[in-house]
């Protein structure tokens, strides 16, 4: 760069440069005003005629969302049309005045005027929103006489979402709800502005958010001349909207029903799964929501509820909740042992009632030991001592190593948004968790608590599910997935969702055979007798129980501890053992001891997938699912 | 008669510190706002006289403000600048995908406006306190002080605002004698790489070709410019329909209030980024003209100040100051017109929006009171 000047010269280039500025001025404006001409006075007629021809306008005609339906075609989502009572807030002077004249015509509630203030204040002022929705045929005509009264006020007619089965498998479907900014910015991204206009929902959660791409539909055009009003006056065109495609799951929504009604109000989730497939029969997860609240935008104070609510029934504890497995570990852990060479089918052990480590005693359950024990009693009996020793002759990263195919610690890659991953413990997975260097180390100590469930792992409902259909499928493990068709809507074409198997566990076949064999014994002589008692089929099982809070010492006693802090109970089952065609995984929050809440549970599940027994207090047809079948299929 | 009460002089401390001709300027542009508003959206009007009531009250603050008194306060702008910025960053509010507002509890405030005055006024003084002994490093400097809050800005993402803020920056590394050596280079291969990008847009456009550096959205908009049918119901149709309603304005225009682009809604965001397309449908070629002329005085007055302004500093700031106006105008009116991508930026004291008119109000009072002071410093 030039050396020192002196202030003359200095001034002399500054000068020199506002002079340059000043010639890049006018030649940036000469361009402009180039560009001016250009299109004002070259192609003046061409733009001239476009802009009449604008008298033409193309107004979207929104298309039909796809149905969703279940496995035997009972409608979970499905659309109506009615009126609507609409206002573009930019176009009414007196917003206030004219809702309070609007109210002598139509019932507006405080709520509505709650909702179109939250609308308000998430949209653009020239937007046309909600009002009152579903105005009955009387109001409609009310409003259709005193029209002219009410410039920027429309009635509209418009199709609306509507979940006729109410809370029932409402996580899974999910909802959809009005496009807020943050919708609008992942449509430009994915580019489809273009078929979004004209629409004003879309998918949020569950089912509606993960198929929005198929549910939504291609959006048609209407091109209409108008008047120097803007209003529509004659139909030059059109190209009619392409309804969205309908989705057909694999779950059984009578299973659904029985399992969310044997939850009662008890807080928890089940996933059950056909192992040949991955097909997801029933996903429940309990306290449940009705979706249909959402629809038209949610009113404050039913949001607040949701959201407030101790027991968080917005939240799909199946897919996203994560407890330690507890003794439901217990057949993987066998397993590991069975493939790694650590044990043999006859290798028998004594069990003391304790295993001591590193000067600290893990107890067993049973004071005093069970005494002799092998590997299929270990199961049967849900012997701890046999699992911490196992697991300190493992050790952990073999331990890892073994579980990390089945599933465990992962997401499943379910067609659903909002999956959690789930903990399965290693010593890089805590170097990675936590940051100060002295919480970083593994201790062998550890080692043993994940032994038997406890300690840092946490899994899903789902990766139970997941990974006891791994095993029972002979070690074949499928993606999970609900939907099974996607059906155009118009031709009737049916496109499958192909199971897919992600991998094949290396394991030997007598290995599994002894496992299953344990877990039937689990139901026939162990832990699960009681709630299996009776049972015309073969059914396997492992009851678990995960704690929620540690007593440092003391005697867990149910009656004496505060509901939140008991043990979460677990049971994961499959049936026919032979033949595996449904495994499932059921945990129920604080339920205590998993024999006594969560296998009953499981018991009912499987009574009415494999024999069609349907409880009491339960309408056995469903008469949903008739009157469905011409949407969907 | 108490002195005090004398209307001459009240009249005088009212007027004193103004400059004449940039303010019959601004007052025209405002005036020019006002009326196309009663056609694009009467009901903004009591708005606009508030935001102009606020405006004009620290244009008037800013013009009896003394250089060195600018000067001083320089610095600390920045730093609570660059302190805002990454506040924004790390707890800033989102909105329509982009983290841009900082929420104080009473209002929400947009940092990065304010380092858009902020930026000239610190690389100005940086200059002028290394005066005389000016060298290569200096600039590298400078340049870093400009980068940082660019580099926050462009991460929000606001590409609009950081284009302006770099443009104000390097408008003083112009001024300060940036060798050309360094700003030739530059410009060609910016022209070379716009020009291919123009000459190639129908091979790179194809859906599917990723551009190095760019999200898709970018590539959209870059495409949709060069060819805005491609798009017709999307984002090309800001495009198409603003360049519509400049074409069929004709010489003369539809006349006040007929604009039918304007009125039958068919014109995006006409009262803010958009308004100068209402403005030619309805009066045509030659109103246009009146406001470019307007804005080439505007630019001249400002130059000319420059030119009279006594220490380095002033001269700076006054310089890049009226650089930013003739940025802000030019790429207003070419996006406008169909030439530049759409970035939204303002058409200066003319688009409704009070953030961009006190900020843009604030610079020309900085050059009220560079030109007012003139004598009284030497140099």
């Amino acid at each position: 760069m030039a050396g020192i000047r002196t202030p003359e010269q200095e001034l002399a280039r500054f000068r020199g440069r506002l002079a340059v500025a000043g010639i890049v001025a006018l030649i940036g404006f000469g361009l402009l005003v180039a560009r001016f001409v250009y299109l004002q006075v070259v192609r003046y007629d061409y733009y001239s005629t476009r802009a009449e021809d604008n008298r033409i306008s193309l107004v979207p005609i929104v298309p039909n969302r796809g149905l969703i339906t279940d496995r035997n075609g009972t409608v979970l989502a499905r659309n109506y049309s009615a009126y609507t009572l609409e206002i573009t807030p930019s176009k009414v002077a007196d917003l206030e005045a004219t809702i309070e004249a609007l109210s002598k015509l139509v019932d507006i509630q405080p709520k509505d005027r709650k909702r179109l203030k939250k609308l308000m204040d998430e949209s653009k002022s020239f937007e046309s929103l909600p009002l009152r929705n579903r105005l009955s045929d009387e109001e409609v005509a009310r409003f259709i006489a005193q029209r002219y009264r009410f410039p920027g006020v429309e009635l509209k007619a418009r199709l609306f979402r509507d979940y006729p089965m109410g809370s029932f498998a409402s996580h899974v479907i999910g909802y959809i709800g009005r496009i807020n900014d943050r919708d609008l910015e992942r449509i430009e991204e994915s580019d489809d502005s273009a078929n979004y206009r004209g629409t004003d929902h879309i998918g949020k959660s569950g089912l509606e958010k993960s198929y929005e791409r198929e549910l939504h539909g291609i959006t048609g055009f209407e091109e209409v001349e108008v008047d120097s009003g803007g209003r529509a006056v004659r139909l030059l065109r059109r190209t009619p909207a392409i309804p969205g495609n309908n989705v057909i799951l694999t779950l059984d929504l009578k299973l659904q029903e029985i399992v969310e009604k044997a939850f009662g109000n008890r807080r928890g989730a089940l996933v059950a799964i056909e192992p040949s497939t991955g097909g997801v029969l029933a996903m429940v997860s309990t306290p449940t929501f009705d979706p249909n609240l959402f629809v038209d935008g949610i009113a404050p104070q039913d949001w607040d509820q949701l959201n407030t609510d101790q027991d968080k029934p917005l939240l799909n504890r199946a897919i996203y909740s994560a407890y330690p497995p507890g003794s439901t570990f217990k057949p993987f852990m066998a397993l590991g042992a069975l493939t790694t060479g650590k044990r043999t089918p006859n290798q028998t052990l004594a069990d003391p009632g304790y295993f001591n480590f590193g000067g600290h005693r893990f107890m067993d359950d049973k004071v005093g030991g069970h005494g002799g024990v092998d590997l299929y009693k270990s199961i049967v009996v849900s012997c701890n001592t046999y699992y911490y020793m196992l697991a300190n002759d493992m050790g952990i990263d073999a331990i890892a190593g073994f579980m990390r195919p089945f599933g465990f610690g992962q997401r499943s890659g379910i067609d659903l948004p909002g999956e959690s991953e789930g903990v399965l413990p290693s010593p890089e997975w805590k170097k990675k968790r936590f940051k100060r260097p002295e919480q970083q180390k593994w201790f062998g100590g550890e080692t043993i608590s994940v032994g038997i469930g406890q300690g840092y792992n946490a899994y899903t409902p789902l990766q139970m599910a997941q990974g006891l259909a791994a095993l029972v499928n002979n070690g074949v493990l499928f993606r999970p997935h609900i939907a099974r068709h996607v059906v155009d809507a118009k031709t009737g074409e049916r496109r499958t969702v192909e199971p897919e198997p992600l991998r094949t566990i290396p394991l030997k076949q007598a290995h599994i055979d002894l496992i299953k064999r344990a877990m039937v014994g689990v139901n026939k002589a162990g832990t699960g007798a009681r709630a299996f008692a009776g049972a015309p089929y073969e059914v396997g099982g492992k009851t678990g129980t995960a704690q929620v809070y540690s007593l440092r010492g003391g005697k867990y006693v149910e009656g004496r501890i505060a509901e939140r802090l008991r043990d979460h109970s677990w049971f994961i089952a499959f049936a026919p053992a032979d033949k595996p065609k449904i495994a499932l995984a059921v945990l129920v929050e604080n339920g205590g001891f998993g024999a006594q809440s969560a296998a009953p549970i499981a018991r009912q599940a499987l009574d009415y997938y494999l024999l069609g027994k349907v409880p009491a207090g339960i309408a056995p047809e469903d008469p949903a699912a008739e009157e469905s079948s011409e949407g969907a299929e | 008669m108490n002195p005090r009460l004398d209307p001459r002089k009240w009249l005088h401390f009212l007027l004193s510190p103004l400059d004449g001709p940039l303010m019959v300027l601004i007052l025209a542009l405002t005036t020019y706002s006002a009326v196309i508003m009663v056609s694009a959206s009467p009901e903004r009007l009591g708005t606009l006289a508030v935001n102009a009531g606020v405006a004009f009250l620290a244009m008037w603050l800013a013009a009896r403000t003394p250089p060195p008194r600018l000067m001083s306060i320089a610095l600390p702008l920045y730093v609570v600048g660059i302190l805002l910025l990454i506040a924004v960053a790390l707890f800033g509010d989102v909105s329509k995908g982009a983290r841009r507002w900082l929420n104080i509890g009473i209002t929400r405030i947009q940092p990065s406006e304010l380092m858009k005055i902020a930026m000239p006024l610190t690389l100005a003084w940086y200059f002028q306190s290394r005066e005389g002994m000016i060298r290569g490093r200096d600039f590298l400097i400078a340049i870093s002080l400009l980068l940082l809050p660019v580099g926050l800005i462009a991460k929000q993402p606001d590409l609009g605002t950081a284009i302006l803020v770099t443009a104000s920056g390097f408008f003083v590394l112009f001024f300060a004698g940036l060798t050309w050596r360094l700003i030739l280079p530059v410009a060609v291969v910016g022209i070379v790489a716009v020009a291919s990008i123009v000459a190639m847009g129908d091979t790179i456009c194809q859906p599917g070709v990723d551009w190095p550096g760019l999200r898709e959205y970018q590539k959209h908009r870059v495409c949709t410019l060069l060819d805005p049918t491609s798009d017709p119901l999307g984002k090309g149709f800001h495009i198409i329909q603003s360049t519509i309603a400049i074409g069929s304005g004709g010489v003369v225009g539809k006349g006040w209030g007929n604009g039918t682009q304007t009125h039958l809604d068919f014109l995006p965001e006409r009262h803010t980024d958009f308004i100068f397309a209402v403005l030619t449908e309805e009066f045509g070629l030659v109103g246009a003209l009146i406001v470019v002329v307007i804005y080439i005085l505007l630019i001249f007055r400002g130059l000319f100040i420059a030119a009279g302004a006594p220490t380095l500093f002033s001269r700076l700031l006054a310089g890049a100051l009226t650089l930013i106006f003739f940025t802000y105008a030019l790429v207003n009116m070419g996006m406008v017109s169909g030439i530049l991508p759409v970035v939204g930026v303002p058409l200066p004291f003319v688009s409704y929006g009070g953030t961009a008119l006190v900020t843009l109000c604030l610079g020309v009072g900085m050059l009220m009171s560079i030109q007012r002071h003139r004598r009284r410093v030497g140099t």
